[in-house]
């Protein structure tokens, strides 16, 4: 998929060294039901080689002593693979690296007297916890519906004694390695979980141990994605553009496929 | 130092045979009826691959659990960022692995401190981690056969390692969180996420519940339970700078230790050798780049002291390959303290390389020759990218620039052979407590444990416990030391809020990294340890008198978050400091400078250090009380680790 302004990875690294001045135009909302507003900050000093997340710690801690009240976002890992960080940079989920998430974003991708607009994921299904953190237990809900395999402790057998395709494994892992960031529905027009959900559900049915519950684990993650408050997918591909690990959109393909099965297996 | 009473050591380990204890253990251990275990509680804290294994595996046996997490899901525990692997000894390679060789490996890899009976049954359990998690639907790496893939780590001569690219942390743990989804889904588990445990309740001497701050709304709620677990992994971040996520912290562990479980081996911290180095001053934590790396990379630094060339321009001739020199057994795959200590000892005689000069080079000009590129890609594609994200360098055509960084910690809280602690009722498990990795973990033998402890060990051990407690009533959180421990927790917030000081958390904090990395880090000598204690001591009197904390106590405020949990971790520095202190060898990742031999390797002291140093609480600002769990060797001959 072709995208503008897209930045290729192996990026020039042209503003690695200089000091940068930066205006952030950020969201600032007291809690879910408060009003939120756009607040102006200039930040001097910045450099290429500090993280977006480090960018908005140098804030915070002026904030601080200057007695104001800092941003507050979600992040963990800060090496992009817990999802725990969000925020919609200049319009696109984690900003403008491809396949990159907002801790691994640096301000090497940015150019001195920048101005950049920082926003929470916005979903009905998303509510604001504060600022730009947000609230995705939405996503912990759909899985316990179905997104796993149910086998107790106990009763595995030998992990070789199913031999996988090795293409299928693959597979399989692709759709497995989303984060749960939420960036699939923060980028689509309908706040719709497709991407999300079909990953899980693609990375099971691919598996021969994800066979026995295909149909109702399936049905079971849609229904719960709509009781979520998500929207429906239209189809414009922008969840996999967006999403920083790379899921592919033919995930959802399956998932429809899935779920159009699941409700041909009539119940008898 | 003397035993006080108030504590004591009892390892339980079971009699017999090394390879017959845990069978026997499992046959003789009492068990609780299927209809007892519904009417039994069991609070889990932590959702990492300790947390949720154990978490699902206790609500599938019967027991109704209550999960929490500090994250805003439990899929996010720091667990997910292992890359490199899990060791089983599953000897699918048929190169001469075995339990026996896994246990050896281990224990030798420790430094001979950890407890032999411990590390077996790790080893015993090992195949079945990888046949759980298959059955769950992780996808482990696969040959062109269908059948499990493996790599070799360091410190190891046969391939064990189990993996799924390099994200084999986040492939287990959403296997573990999956199966924890299934039990709250069957309304087994109930999950608390943005909650944090800040209290341990006992009643009568025994653990019965928490207080957690519920993070969204700054509230402290009550939760009872017949047992406590604590699987909140370790304490890396007291370092300020480490590969931990930046929320981990040894905030639950060190209330449950407060509350009375005896705290061990704080001094040995690993520190892994292969990490993005630190590039300013803004630093807020530093990326691991997989073991992995190092089968095919090659370390090395330039010969010439201050080289300022280009690594491209620096020939092989005038290349120092360090570790291939020094240990041409094991060469670039020595374990990651030997490894650690060399880079560190290369960039103190001015042979670092990069503006800093704190730096050394992973090369993989050779394996990239050797195997193509693309192959190259195939193995650490996802590495490499991730360190061009980080430093905007392409590591496939100019070597990557690696140091050491505070990684995994081998101390934590006590426990026995039941991987319960000196608190009846309380248990620990997976980095959280201290018991298999002795004072040096090899690589990819986190995973093993935590998943090991949560999976196969702690269902069973557990039991012994609560088949005492089926007369137990449902713990009343309106108990009296419910209320106690609710107005202590609100106590200390409001302590913290109320100091209304100039610095903000991360400037004590960072300031608390800077003294333990210094003098409490790679390696460590009494002057300085001497030196650090006194400097613990007055940063934890001017975070006392200085801190400023914005916002409000009543709602969700991430400064506060920090405050409480660097309180905590500056409390824990100075235990630190006092346990590297007491121990005067060098073993594993705890270095004194005084003790090494003139080729500059550690010098242990068996006679009379092989023992546990478990630590009781006394107050902040006062030095802990020791007991000692001497180690008993009957199956390994203790010898000078070599790697040469």
């Amino acid at each position: 998929m072709i995208i503008s302004g897209g930045r290729t990875l192996f990026s020039s690294g042209e503003n690695k060294d200089k000091s940068m001045n930066i205006t952030l135009k950020i969201w600032r909302q007291d809690g879910p039901d408060s009003k939120g507003r756009f607040e102006t900050y200039e930040l001097s000093e910045v450099t290429g080689d500090m993280s977006f997340l480090e960018m908005l710690d140098v804030l915070n801690d002026k904030l601080i002593k200057e007695g104001s009240d800092p941003v507050a976002f979600d992040h963990d890992c800060r090496e992009g693979i817990c999802g725990m960080c969000s925020m919609v940079i200049d319009g696109r989920p984690h900003g403008p690296q491809r396949h990159t998430t907002t801790c691994q974003l640096h301000m090497r991708s940015f150019k001195d007297g920048d101005t950049i607009h920082i926003e929470p994921f916005r979903a009905n299904a998303f509510p604001i916890v504060k600022d730009l953190a947000v609230n995705r237990s939405a996503f912990d809900r759909i899985i316990q519906k179905g997104g796993y395999i149910s086998v107790s402790t106990g009763q595995a057998m030998d992990g070789n004694s199913i031999p996988i395709e090795k293409a299928n494994a693959d597979a399989a892992f692709n759709s497995a390695t989303c984060i749960g960031c939420g960036a699939c529905v923060a980028a689509c027009k309908n706040a719709s979980a497709m991407l999300f959900v079909s990953a899980k559900v693609s990375h099971l049915a691919l598996l021969p141990q994800g066979q026995a519950e295909r149909s109702i684990r399936a049905k079971a993650m849609v229904e719960q994605m709509d009781k979520e408050g998500f929207g429906y997918c239209s189809n414009t591909g922008a969840c996999a553009v967006e999403c920083p690990v790379g899921i592919d959109l033919s995930n959802i393909a399956r998932l429809n496929r899935e779920y159009f099965r699941s409700h041909l297996k009539a119940e008898v | 130092m003397s035993n006080s009473n108030s504590i004591t050591l009892d390892p339980k380990i079971p009699s017999g045979s090394l390879e017959g204890k845990w069978t026997k253990y499992k046959g003789d251990v009492p068990l609780v009826s299927p209809n007892n275990k519904l009417r039994l509680d069991v609070i889990v804290v932590g959702t990492g691959l300790a947390g949720a294994s154990a978490a699902s595996s206790l609500a599938e046996l019967g027991y109704n659990v209550k999960a929490f997490c500090f994250q805003d899901s439990a899929r996010r525990a720091h667990s997910i960022a292992a890359q490199g692997g899990i060791n089983a000894a599953k000897n699918y390679r048929n190169d001469g692995d075995s339990i026996y060789r896994l246990f050896y490996d281990t224990i030798k890899g420790g430094d001979y401190r950890s407890r032999e009976a411990n590390v077996y049954r790790l080893a015993e359990v090992s195949a079945n981690i990888i046949d759980q998690a298959v059955a769950q639907g992780v996808p482990l790496a696969r040959e062109y056969g269908g059948l499990l893939a493996n790599r070799s780590f360091g410190g190891v001569q046969v391939s064990r390692t189990f993996y799924a690219r390099g994200q084999t942390g986040q492939q287990l743990l959403l296997g573990a969180y999956s199966g924890l989804a299934r039990q709250v889904g069957a309304g087994k588990v109930e999950l608390y996420a943005r909650h944090e445990m800040v209290e341990l309740v006992k009643i009568d001497g025994v653990a019965r519940g928490i207080i957690a701050r519920n993070l969204m709304t700054g509230k402290m709620e009550r939760f009872g339970a017949h047992a406590v677990v604590i699987a909140t992994g370790g304490y890396g971040n007291v370092f300020f700078l480490s590969t931990n996520a930046m929320g981990s912290n040894v905030s639950a562990a060190w209330k449950a230790h407060k509350a009375g479980a005896a705290f061990a081996n704080p001094c040995y911290v690993q520190i892994h050798p292969t990490c993005i180095p630190v590039s300013g001053h803004y630093q807020s934590k530093l990326t691991l780049m997989s073991e992995s790396l190092r089968n095919d990379g090659r370390v090395w630094v330039p010969k010439k002291k201050g080289d300022t060339r280009a690594p491209n321009e620096i020939p092989h001739q005038e290349r120092d390959y360090y570790l291939e020199r020094r240990y041409p057994a094991f060469g670039n795959l020595v374990p990651r303290d030997v490894a650690a200590r060399a880079a560190k000892q290369a960039c103190d005689d001015g042979y670092g390389v990069g503006k800093s000069k704190l730096a050394v080079y992973l090369d993989f000009a050779t394996a990239i020759e050797r195997l193509g590129e693309a192959e190259v890609s195939a193995r650490y594609g996802n590495l490499f990218e991730m360190y061009e994200k980080i430093t905007g360098e392409n590591p496939y055509k100019t070597p990557m620039r690696i140091y050491p960084a505070v990684h995994y910690t081998m101390g934590g809280i006590w426990v026995d052979y039941e991987l319960q602690t000196t608190v009846p009722g309380l248990f620990a498990i997976g980095e959280a407590n201290f018991s298999d990795h002795g004072a040096n973990r090899l690589g990819a033998s986190a995973l093993m444990q935590g998943l090991a402890d949560g999976y196969f060990v702690l269902p069973y051990t557990i039991g012994s416990f609560l088949s005492t407690q089926i007369r137990e009533p449902k713990i009343d959180t309106k108990h009296d030391a419910f209320v106690k421990a609710e107005k202590k927790a609100n106590d200390d917030i409001h302590r913290l809020m109320s100091i209304k000081g100039k610095q903000s958390v991360d400037d004590f904090h960072k300031r608390l990294g800077k003294v333990i990395w210094d003098k409490v880090g790679m390696s460590r000598n009494e002057k300085g340890l001497k030196e650090a204690k006194k400097e613990v001591e007055e940063i934890r009197q001017d975070f006392n008198a200085d801190l400023r904390i914005p916002g409000r106590a009543d709602a969700f405020n991430p400064e506060l978050e920090k405050a409480s949990r660097v309180s905590d971790f500056i409390e824990l520095g100075a235990l630190m400091v006092q346990d590297a202190l007491n121990r005067n060898e060098s073993c594993g990742g705890h270095f004194r400078e005084e003790y090494q031999s003139s080729e500059g390797e550690a010098l242990r002291n068996d006679e009379e250090y092989a023992y546990v140093a478990a630590w009781e609480h006394t107050e902040p600002g006062k030095d802990s009380t020791l007991h000692k769990e001497p180690l008993l060797f009957e199956n390994v001959e203790l010898k000078t680790r070599s790697y040469k």
